[in-house]
């Protein structure tokens, strides 16, 4: 599913009809219960604001309005009233960082990137450039629609309220406590560094995040230089046209159909702007699985915490076991300082020992409830996170097929636009 | 004097004289409808009394076989003859195909094979079959230049090639030069005069065109007329309308020209630049199949139809290098050569003027022009007469040339995006309809 409504250009003239393909036929999204089928919801436009930020200073920024409205009482015949509200991109981003926190176990869908990249020359990567503007608006509806569909996000009230309340949102996300949940970077290298045991189908996925987000980032950037290489083949032709003109000035019987041929070869050169700026859109559908990738990432990652987590409560628990069995039958097995200064220092009073047997005793019941719900905690998260995780392939294949077939379409009429631009010169050419 | 052909054929694609009926006749006056106004007889040319009372020696003195059917008299007949005669009646034939490479001792060369089939009384066989290099087919422009100085004579490809950047051996460049001699001997055999030379006769007959060209140099050393043809450096007063705008004409036609080769170099390096980017774009597609299983088949799809469009592109710069760019250069080299042949026009005009002058200043009661200063005069009419026929026939070939030229450039372009296209349907299965819609 991709929602890209751009000021759909339609031709006039043509229709551009798809015949015989299934892919296009067959829906994979399993929208039952969500949001997403009872209310539309809509990023319609963006507005450049000048504003005060948190250090208090002047800063320029785009602000996108989100238009929702409530799909039930359509039905009925009534048109429901248009909700609307203003967020930027910075809110999207606090919506997106609280999901991932909260639901670490989904594949959260990405945003569209902070900054323009993969650009050819003509592009601008500048962030206020109204064509970027418009492919982020794009990208940001998207992004609301894919959590609005997803079974488990859409029924979050912070994204709810994302949508409805503009208000005190910030402070209801911030209210919800989820940065101290969130997990430091530190301690998840860490994790991924010393896990012994992680489930293989979380190794192969991270393996697989991996090598998708390099294929894809080399793809895009050829494909920027692909783009640019065309451009420049396209724009030559231009030369022909005034060329063609200024020689038709000295012939006679050649003149009018030199002249109409070189009126067309304009027009072949013009129409490569059109032609790239829709290949854009395909650039952006191969982005935003690239940006997954790194979310596929983040579920393998916190499977690595918590099956580390739940290592060390094991090893903990084993090595605590082991040293209420030493003091109680008073062989030490493994050293330990404490071992060794009490040997130095003199043993330990009968009294003494069982006051630490008990203390270890009940640390280890404790440990044993801890690594029980831990281990009942990771077998919920592998389960539940492998459940998106095949959500999210069919998805992922769905997408991209219907991607690569209107990638398809795109070149099609690309040549289409060839054949009928030449064809018209070389009718002009027949009339020298 | 320039005249018809002994046969009219249809206006062939490479090039080819007018048909009979499409040619004014020489001595007729005013333009025909097909002349436009830079082609008016300027006022100041005498008109010839007659054909038969002239001394039509050539402007470099080599007095001109009357026998040859290039003669005035019976030129005139075969003008009056042929003017119901059928289109398809061409007379002679000629092809220039079947490169071979030679390897002596000294060097390395080509040999083109040059075909001949005729039935022509100046032919004593019907066909011939002879072997010649770049070399020989250079001899013969030169003996055509020199010979027939009035005349345009059509452009040879570029004699010398950068070694190391073309390769003299490979098999498209040997190609783009057959194809470019074989035009060359096609467009002299389309000539009413020229097809008629005799050196053009020994060129397409004789076994040991060595010995011949041998012969020729002896000859005119032994004569003491230098083998180029020298003018005195006189200096014009007034170049007449029409010599004055085909030369304009043509200044600003190799000029455009000059400019469309241009732009033709640079889109084939910009194809060329988009294909080296398009042969690795193609198989990070294929990396990325190697990393799914559901999208592997259609990622890989992709990466074997972008292979395609590669090859596809390839062709075309090739066509357009091999097809395209050697055909304006061989016009911007013709045009070259024609504004040679004009200033060589306003040489003999000058002479002639110069020669009237110094008898007017004499102050002598003559009732008859002094006979070298009617040679003069002769030679002038005799010059802008065949000048002017040429250029017709040069302006309608060049028409013929030029759209079958942009036509098949056009053509190969639509090849190039019907390949693709197909291509690509194939590879993703769908089929892509247009149809207008009606509001």
């Amino acid at each position: 599913m991709w929602c890209g409504r751009r000021g759909d250009k339609v031709s006039s003239l043509c229709l551009v009809w798809l015949v015989l393909h299934e892919s296009l036929f067959s829906s994979s999204e399993k929208m039952e219960d969500c949001l997403a089928k009872k209310m539309e919801i809509t990023v319609s436009e963006a507005e450049k604001r000048t504003g005060r930020n948190a250090m208090n200073i002047q800063e320029t920024y785009t602000a996108y309005l989100i238009e929702t409205r409530a799909v039930e009482s359509q039905i009925e015949g009534q048109c429901a009233p248009v909700e609307s509200l203003w967020r930027r991109y910075s809110e999207f981003e606090l919506l997106r960082n609280y999901l991932s926190v909260t639901y670490p176990h989904i594949v959260v869908p990405p945003l569209p990137e902070k900054r323009a990249d993969f650009v050819w020359h003509k592009l601008s990567a500048d962030n206020m450039d109204p064509d970027f503007v418009e492919r982020r608006r794009i990208g940001l509806e998207n992004f609301l629609l894919r959590v609005a569909s997803h079974p488990v996000l859409c029924q979050d009230k912070i994204f709810y309220a994302f949508l409805m309340q503009e208000g005190g949102w910030k402070e209801m996300v911030n209210e919800t406590g989820f940065q101290l949940k969130a997990d430091s970077r530190l301690k998840a290298l860490n994790a991924t560094f010393r896990v012994k045991n992680p489930d293989k189908r979380f190794t192969e996925l991270k393996h697989y995040s991996d090598e998708l987000q390099s294929v894809i980032s080399h793809l895009l950037r050829v494909r920027a230089r692909v783009a640019d290489r065309l451009y420049g083949v396209y724009k030559v032709h231009g030369n022909y046209g005034r060329v063609f003109s200024e020689w038709s000035a000295i012939e006679k019987e050649m003149g009018d159909g030199l002249q109409s041929a070189g009126h067309h070869m304009d027009v072949y050169a013009a129409s490569i702007d059109d032609i790239l700026e829709e290949e854009e859109h395909y650039a952006d559908q191969l982005k935003e699985y690239l940006f997954y990738a790194e979310a596929l990432r983040a579920v393998c990652r916190k499977h690595e915490l918590m099956q580390y987590d739940l290592e060390m409560a094991a090893q903990d628990l084993t090595s605590k076991k082991q040293q209420c069995e030493e003091l109680a039958t008073g062989t030490v097995r493994t050293f330990s300082l404490k071992g060794m200064t009490s040997k130095l220092f003199g043993q330990e009073t009968p009294e003494q020992r069982e006051a630490k047997i008990k203390v270890l005793e009940e640390q280890i019941r404790e440990g044993e409830e801890q690594l029980k719900s831990k281990n009942l905690e990771g077998r919920d998260f592998v389960k539940s996170a492998w459940a998106d995780i095949e959500r999210f392939k069919e998805q992922k294949n769905h997408d991209l097929k219907e991607a690569l077939i209107s990638y398809a379409v795109m070149q099609i009429s690309m040549c289409k636009k060839g054949i009928q631009v030449w064809t018209n010169a070389k009718e002009c050419f027949s009339k020298m | 004097m320039s005249g018809g052909a002994a046969s009219a054929p249809k206006p062939l694609p490479s090039s080819g004289p007018k048909s009979l009926r499409e040619m004014p006749h020489p001595l007729a006056t005013s333009s025909s409808e097909e002349m436009g106004p830079a082609l008016t007889p300027s006022p100041d040319l005498l008109l010839p009394r007659s054909i038969a009372d002239k001394d039509l020696s050539l402007p470099n003195g080599t007095p001109v076989d009357t026998s040859s059917p290039a003669s005035s008299s019976s030129l005139l007949n075969r003008l009056q003859l042929d003017d119901d005669l059928d289109v398809e009646t061409r007379d002679l034939f000629v092809t220039v195909d079947d490169p071979k490479k030679h390897v002596c001792t000294m060097e390395t060369y080509i040999t083109y094979r040059v075909t001949t089939k005729t039935t022509r009384a100046e032919f004593d066989l019907p066909e011939y079959s002879v072997r010649r290099r770049y070399q020989d087919f250079d001899w013969l422009r030169n003996k055509l230049e020199e010979s027939q100085p009035t005349h345009l004579i059509p452009p040879l490809p570029e004699k010398f090639v950068v070694k190391g950047v073309v390769d003299r051996f490979s098999e498209e460049f040997v190609e783009t030069r057959r194809k470019a001699l074989d035009k060359f001997l096609k467009r002299i055999t389309d000539h009413p005069v020229l097809s008629f030379n005799e050196h053009f006769n020994v060129f397409l007959t004789a076994k040991d065109l060595n010995a011949y060209k041998k012969q020729g140099m002896a000859l005119l050393s032994k004569m003491g007329e230098s083998v180029k043809y020298v003018t005195g450096g006189y200096k014009l007063r007034s170049r007449p309308l029409e010599f004055a705008a085909i030369g304009d004409y043509l200044d600003t036609f190799s000029l455009k020209l000059g400019t469309i080769d241009r732009i033709a170099q640079r889109i084939i390096k910009e194809q060329l630049e988009y294909l080296v980017e398009l042969r690795e774009y193609g198989p990070v597609y294929s990396t990325w199949g190697g990393l799914e299983v559901e999208l592997s088949e259609p990622l890989e799809g992709v990466s074997a139809c972008i292979g395609n469009c590669c090859t596809a592109l390839e062709e075309l710069s090739e066509d357009m290098t091999e097809d395209f760019l050697p055909v304006l250069r061989e016009y911007i080299l013709y045009a070259e050569s024609m504004k040679n042949v004009l200033k060589k026009r306003d040489q003999v005009q000058a002479e002639y003027e110069a020669k009237l002058e110094a008898v007017a200043l004499k102050r002598e009661d003559r009732p008859k022009v002094p006979t070298d200063v009617e040679k003069c005069q002769d030679r002038v009419e005799c010059f802008n007469a065949d000048l002017k026929a040429d250029m017709e026939r040069w302006q309608n070939n060049k028409r013929q040339d030029f759209r079958q030229l942009l036509m098949g450039m056009a053509d190969k372009n639509i090849q190039y995006y019907e390949k693709v296209c197909v291509t690509v349907e194939a590879q993703a299965g769908i089929r892509v309809v247009y149809f207008p819609l009606k509001w």
